[in-house]
């Protein structure tokens, strides 16, 4: 079935957004786009005025009757009304679960990893091997009260007996869920098949148990997406009956409703396999940070629940320390007044930096954020722990082990940021710097932003299931991510190794799009930046012989790259990026990297 | 006329307070609607479960887990004392027993053939919850407590620690400006709610916790002091369940930041009467605000019609307070509100406010503007 065109809404804890995506000229595009004020708490509480709200916003830009009354027109007839309509949401606080598992880093992390992936918030990991007494899990679980609990552990035919155990706490805690008190918590058992029916048996009539398969059914093997279908299904069923609203805004959409976070790493896991890149997401929020990455061929997200840049800034402050934030600073500022000015954005989460200075510290705790965001994602997307490896001789010299992160940043092909502070920084180069500082990019990397967060409004159209529509709605989320949803920053090429102060870390030439060519001699901590749109460049990079960008210490590289609104950043500083200690050569340092950019008004010369 | 959404801060002479003084579980409630409350009178009673107790039986007498169910002396729902038997091994020829005696005073919950265990609960747990304020029993919430309203003058505070208190209050300032020293504490505030101006330092807040003060009401306070009160660093602000003797109102922010003439002088006019204090702050979607109510006598209400609370947002003439740097903690009056986007010095693009602070029009982003809600 041609789809003409697509509504899309996205209903946030704060704002519900919504997009029109439509076929123009054989292909979609992004045309129009509204935003409302949630409305799933008092005095409305019905998700759907909200909804109505922002559709209505995009009826007046787009002069296009898409609502009769409460309900959305559809199909499109006469040019009214919409072919699909879809929705994403994380009002009301997202999806928050809790998981178990026997062995913490093994099936234990491996239902961390389903329910993080299905766009939920993981509350707590409880294990049998957790260090925590029967009575301590017990509190914890009723204190928590999650929306839903993933029971794992065991691989298949192994042990029954702890497994059983989890359960039994489970039992004697009996939890109730955060919304409603009229029904009973979803609890999904993806554990050894063989525990099934004791499983049942102990928690009986007591929650609301599905079985599925087993997450881990053999140690080298993680199986988890039986377990991220059964939590959407869920979710649905369950946590989404009881906000408000959500049973009608149900009845309007075409495929089922996605929780936020879920539909974005769907969106991340499709483009990686289908362009075959390695890809690094981040959004960035008030509250939480989320990453998602996809290292050989495998997808992980992690959510750092308390570091953001509102309600939770002080955290990223507490995390990091004053001194990493300082660093970043390129002014000296007394202490005491930078952490009740932080303190003071945590009280007032939705104020906005009118001074530079206020831009300034509001960046530099940004890098903060996303830096701790990352060591965290590096640290969970890993290869499976307590696999048994053949060795031979020569792996015994090697120092690799069973999980190692996956995240490697030489093979990073594309960094893609959104969230406020990167997607509406005053200027696209200090989003572009934000990303490289905390990031650390080596080698050639291609850096993008989501210019108003669309990827949870496309990750569901991606997911489209109905056959008719399937193929249809999967080209279109493609075509609008490539066309309207990434602004191109540009890339950054930095080579990785040791080198003395003053040398020469790559000798680079590119063949511009006007014909002209750019050579450039990169030293050792220099930001340079070549201006240059978004188009092919033939590049030859040429790294000194202690030096790598990609292809092994002093190998040069004959590529192709892409400029963007910021251009081509050649970054010679150290992996990581080293700051000097004393005030005087620090402000030095950052001065020339801002000014070799052009990120900040005053600091241009 | 054009608005800006931001939710201001309450400061209410006279409005209708609900609280809803419900239990954690279901329970008994023990008042009727229309029943006068003081804030010490019980609402609600239930009994929290008791601790739970695993008993890895089949470990302690060395036999399988499936053997257990044959060992056991006491069954599932049986009250058991602590030190009385609850398993025992048949022996050899009678001797040669081992046993498993009860570590608690609590009942059988379950037995598992499984895992070789059994699961005891303690006795369980007596849970009250109070009136917190003056009031009447306006609505029952079967089985789970009592909705109690109050017609009382209203004050939110921006940020607060600690929980529930109450006690008379009294001002110990001679204006608003002046911070709170520890000089202007004495034993006769113990129990007491205090009220300072613009400043309590970490040593006065600690001497009113010597002093068994019950709660501070402040204009501002250093975040970096936060720590050494609670023993950790507030990353986000979500507070309530410290247990703290004195709880800490702060209405405008951290740093030195003198309190709002309206808060202060609401606070005044109310100067010894006995209040109900909050510290419990969410700043997260369904934000909760710390809160000081005041209820009013019937002598003491107005004959004016109730101010209906309502989010009306910023309007030309409204009273603001700027929230962020550079113009932080000063108050004036909206002049106008500009529709096109305007540059800031950060070039961040805003819709912005005129205002007019002490006979300056100042450009602020109108999201750094907060209104302040009167009657």
């Amino acid at each position: 079935m041609e789809l003409k065109s697509i509504l899309a809404t996205d209903c946030g804890s704060t704002t519900t957004k919504a997009i029109l995506i439509q076929k123009i000229d054989g292909e979609y595009r992004l045309t129009y786009r509204g935003e409302a004020p949630t409305t799933v708490e008092a005095p409305f509480e019905d998700v759907t005025r909200g909804v109505l709200n922002a559709v209505m916003e995009i009826e007046e830009l787009a002069e296009r009757k898409i609502l009769d009354g409460d309900e959305i027109m559809s199909p499109q007839k006469n040019g009214e009304g919409v072919d699909i309509y879809i929705s994403t949401s994380s009002a009301g606080g997202g999806l928050q679960m809790m998981v178990a598992g026997v062995v913490k880093s093994m099936s234990g992390e491996s239902a961390e990893r389903a329910a993080l992936g299905a766009g939920s918030i993981v509350m707590d990991v409880m294990a049998s091997n957790d260090g925590r007494l029967p009575h301590e899990k017990i509190k914890r679980i009723r204190d928590l009260r999650p929306d839903m609990i993933l029971l794992s552990g065991g691989i298949d035919g192994g042990t029954v007996s702890h497994v059983v155990e989890l359960a039994e706490i489970l039992h004697a805690a009996n939890p109730q869920p955060r919304l409603g008190q009229n029904y009973k918590l979803p609890v999904i058992y993806a554990g050894n098949k063989n525990a099934q029916d004791q499983i049942r048996n102990t928690l009986g009539d007591m929650v609301d148990l599905d079985i599925t398969e087993n997450i881990r059914p053999v140690l080298e093997r993680e199986n988890l997406e039986p377990s991220r279908d059964k939590i959407h299904d869920l979710f649905m069923e369950h946590v989404m009956q009881q906000a408000p609203g959500y049973k009608k805004l149900m009845s309007w959409t075409d495929a089922p409703i996605m929780p936020t976070p879920g539909a974005v790493g769907s969106l991340i896991e499709m483009i990686a396999e289908k362009e075959k890149i390695t890809v690094v997401g981040v959004d960035i929020g008030g509250a939480t940070t989320d990453i998602f990455s996809v290292f050989q061929g495998k997808f992980n997200r992690t959510v750092s629940a308390n570091l953001g840049m509102s309600y939770s800034i002080c955290n990223v402050l507490a995390e990091a320390g004053l001194d990493n934030v300082l660093r970043w600073v390129p002014f000296d500022i007394d202490r005491k007044e930078l952490t009740n000015r932080i303190g003071n954005k945590m009280i007032r989460p939705t104020t906005v930096p009118q001074s530079l200075e206020e831009l300034f510290l509001e960046q530099a705790i940004a890098r903060e954020a996303l830096r701790l965001s990352f060591i965290q994602h590096k640290e969970f997307a890993t290869s499976l722990k307590g696999v048994q490896k053949e060795r031979t001789i020569s792996d015994a010299f090697d120092q690799t082990s069973s999980g190692e992160s996956l995240v490697n940043m030489m093979d990073l092909d594309l960094l893609v940021g959104s969230g406020g502070v990167l997607s509406h920084a005053p200027r696209r180069e200090q989003s572009a710097r934000m990303l490289i500082d905390a990031f650390m990019p080596e080698g050639i990397t291609q850096l993008a932003v989501d210019s108003i967060f669309m990827m949870p409004q496309l990750g569901v159209l991606a997911n489209i299931e109905k056959e008719d529509l399937a193929e249809e709605a999967r080209t279109a989320a493609l075509e609008v991510f490539h066309k309207d949803c990434l602004i191109r920053l540009g890339t950054c090429i930095a080579p990785v190794g040791k080198a003395k102060d003053g040398a020469t870390v790559l000798a680079a030439e590119f063949a511009m799009p006007d014909g002209s060519t750019i050579h450039h001699n990169l030293k050792k901590n220099e930001l340079y930046r070549i201006e240059a749109p978004y188009e092919p460049i033939q590049a030859k990079l040429t790294p000194d012989k202690k030096m790598n960008i990609g292809a092994g210490k002093g190998e040069p590289i004959d590529t192709t790259v892409y400029g963007g609104v910021v251009g081509l950043i050649l970054d010679g500083r150290d992996r990581p990026i080293t700051i000097p200690n004393d005030s005087e050569s620090r402000l030095a340092a950052l001065k020339s990297w801002s000014e070799a950019v052009n990120e900040y008004p005053n600091t241009n010369s | 006329m054009a608005h800006a959404y931001t939710p201001g801060l309450k400061v209410l002479h006279h409005t209708i307070v609900k609280k809803n003084r419900r239990l954690p579980i279901k329970g008994k409630v023990t008042k009727n609607i229309g029943d006068i409350l003081n804030p010490n009178d019980i609402v609600a009673t239930t009994d929290l479960p008791g601790n739970v107790q695993m008993v890895k039986v089949a470990n302690l007498l060395n036999i399988g887990p499936a053997d257990v169910l044959d060992v056991m002396m006491v069954s599932d729902g049986d009250s058991v004392k602590k030190g009385e038997m609850i398993a025992q091994t048949e022996g050899m020829f009678g001797f040669f027993k081992s046993d498993v005696k009860s570590p608690i005073d609590g009942t059988i919950e379950s037995i598992s053939g499984v895992t070789g265990q059994i699961v005891m609960r303690d006795a369980p747990i007596p849970v009250e919850v109070d009136a917190y304020m003056t009031g009447v029993v306006k609505e029952i919430i079967p089985e789970e407590g009592v909705i109690v309203e109050s017609e009382a003058a209203f004050i939110q505070g921006i940020f607060g620690i600690g929980g529930e208190s109450r006690g008379n209050m009294e001002i110990l300032v001679k204006d608003r400006e002046q911070e709170l020293t520890a000089d202007l504490l004495n034993e006769s505030h113990k129990g007491k709610i205090v009220v300072g101006g613009s400043f309590i330092s970490l040593e006065t807040y600690k001497k009113a916790l010597s002093l068994g003060v019950a709660g501070v009401v402040i204009g501002g306070f250093n975040y970096y002091d936060l720590e050494d009160i609670l023993g950790y660093t507030l990353g986000v602000a979500i507070t309530g369940s410290e247990d703290l003797v004195t709880s800490l109102i702060v209405t405008e922010g951290y740093g030195n930041i003198r309190m709002g003439s309206r808060t202060y002088d609401l606070l005044k006019e109310h100067d010894g009467k006995f209040v109900s204090i909050n510290g419990a702050t969410q700043i997260r979607a369904g934000v909760i605000r710390p809160e000081i109510v005041i209820p009013l006598k019937d002598d003491e209400i107005p004959k004016t019609p109730i101010h209906e609370s309502e989010e009306k947002g910023i309007g030309e003439g409204s009273l603001v307070r700027v929230i962020r740097a550079p113009y932080f903690g000063r108050m004036g009056l909206v002049k106008s509100l500009p529709s096109a986007l305007q540059k800031m010095e950060s070039e961040t693009m805003v819709r912005v406010a005129e205002v007019e602070i002490d006979d300056d029009i100042l450009i602020i982003p109108r999201s750094n503007l907060e209104m302040v809600e009167t009657d």
